[in-house]
């Protein structure tokens, strides 16, 4: 039964996985840094304008990646979920609790920078266009899971529920996607100016992807920070109660 | 099972009937807070007649959001859900026979109140029977999924405005489609599909909800 069948579980073991994390978190912090840096550069100084939003289509450069995490950080949650459920892997509840926090973050700055792009760009702080909804359901969900996983005086109990509630609402965040493009066609349609055209320059992508990239490794790196301070968290409080019991 | 879904159900039933509270709850906050809206937003007919479809539905799923914390919280304190556990049926279909209790109790007055307070809020008469039917198809999605955060925020820390933050979400899909079916009738587009698709989202309820509610549930009297 406990035969390690695969590296998967070779790294449930705390020790071995701090020692990995503090040998990668170097690198992922680097190539954050590396990424983000010429994808700003790039997008704020060597990339054009749009010729009918002007300088505003560059928080794109920001808005997209962040959605795109918001996204990326829930699926992750719910596959580290079902690990945990599943194998009980212990570092799997650990991702889920570390990242949760993060993808929130990155929901509210996807949602803080559609509603500041908004404005130039269809003249309205706040459109209830599909996309906006759906992030902003997104972000309530990420709020749940969180607010679940603090909720229980047992954090063993708070870690399964959350687990449990991820799991749910990766099942229904394509049902609420695709009533909410319903809801929407059916409410207001077209009143969205859509963006400028169905193609993208290569000068705007290149920032684009490294942004998005950058912003992977930024998540990764905050992960493996967070990871490791629960680690250690626990560890004090193991310790605290073993002076107690002394 | 369906020997044991009957007495579990029936069991739940004669509880609801005795301490009669809970339907009267929800009914109760149904109709005052539809009352209210006339004062909100004016008592022009065309303007209540327009929007009486969102008001319908956004009450009637607060109300029978309002009833979800009993839902398992009773046999979680007096103890009675971990002998229900231990009983020789699976913890799922306890969920679903508390479930179908709990929605005959306030589900169905929800979808037998609807058309009257659509009376009052002039709702057009064209729309009343698919009210009732999308009433019908949506309100046991919404205890199914209902069920799910009951059974997840057992025991937790100020449970009530977690489960609301839980179920909230995922409640939206019935909430479009149970206006969009209205909607639809009153403007003779057909409510049909829309129907289709409301009974479908319960279905979908009925298959999963039910063991994700007793993974919940195991978890928390483990």
């Amino acid at each position: 039964m406990a035969r390690p069948v695969s590296s998967f579980h070779r790294f449930a073991n705390p020790g071995r996985f701090m020692r990995l994390a503090g040998r990668l978190m170097p690198w992922f912090a680097a190539v954050t840094v590396v990424l983000m840096g010429a994808g700003l550069y790039f997008a704020l100084f060597d990339s054009p304008a749009d010729y009918q939003q002007g300088d505003s289509v560059r928080i794109m450069y920001v808005h997209v990646p962040s959605a795109w995490m918001a996204l990326f950080v829930y699926v992750s949650i719910a596959a580290a979920s079902a690990a945990a459920l599943i194998w009980r892997h212990p570092l799997a509840d650990l991702f889920a609790k570390a990242a949760s926090p993060l993808g929130a973050g990155f929901t509210a700055l996807a949602l803080l920078t559609g509603i500041l792009w908004g404005k130039p760009a269809w003249g309205d702080w706040w459109v209830w266009d599909a996309r906006l909804t759906s992030v902003l359901v997104l972000f309530f969900l990420y709020l749940g899971h969180i607010g679940l996983m603090y909720a229980f005086d047992d954090a063993a109990r708070g870690a399964k529920a959350a687990a449990i509630l991820a799991l749910v609402g990766v099942i229904n965040v394509p049902i609420i996607k695709f009533s909410v493009d319903w809801w929407n066609t059916l409410h207001q349609p077209a009143s969205v100016i859509k963006l400028s055209g169905p193609t993208i320059h290569p000068t705007m992508l290149v920032p684009l992807l490294l942004l998005a990239v950058g912003f992977t490794f930024y998540f990764l790196t905050l992960v493996l920070v967070r990871m490791k301070s629960e680690i250690v968290a626990a560890r004090i409080r193991a310790m605290r109660l073993a002076q107690l019991g002394a | 099972m369906i020997r044991a879904l009957r007495a579990i159900a029936g069991r739940d039933l004669r509880l609801a009937l005795r301490l009669g509270s809970e339907t009267m709850t929800v009914l109760v906050f149904f109709v005052l807070t539809v009352i209210l809206f006339p004062f909100g937003v004016g008592p022009a007919p065309e303007t209540l007649a327009k929007i009486a479809p969102g008001i319908l539905w956004v009450t009637a799923l607060l109300a029978s959001m309002l009833s979800l914390e009993r839902l398992f919280a009773g046999d979680y304190e007096d103890g009675s859900l971990e002998w229900l556990s231990l009983a020789p049926v699976p913890l799922e279909l306890v969920v679903l026979s508390k479930a179908l209790a709990h929605w005959l109790t306030t589900g169905l007055p929800l979808v037998v109140m609807a058309p009257v307070l659509g009376v009052l809020l002039h709702l057009d008469p064209a729309g009343t029977l698919t009210m009732i039917a999308a009433m019908a198809l949506g309100t046991p999605a919404l205890t199914l999924i209902g069920a799910i955060g009951a059974a997840l925020t057992l025991g937790a820390r100020r449970g009530g405005v977690l489960l609301s933050l839980l179920v909230l979400p995922l409640y939206i899909p019935v909430l479009i489609f149970g206006v969009s079916a209205v909607d639809a009738a009153i403007f003779g587009l057909g409510a049909g599909p829309r129907l289709l698709i409301l009974g479908g989202l319960a279905l979908f309820a009925l298959a999963l909800a039910p063991f994700a509610a007793a993974a919940a549930l195991r978890q928390a009297i483990e």
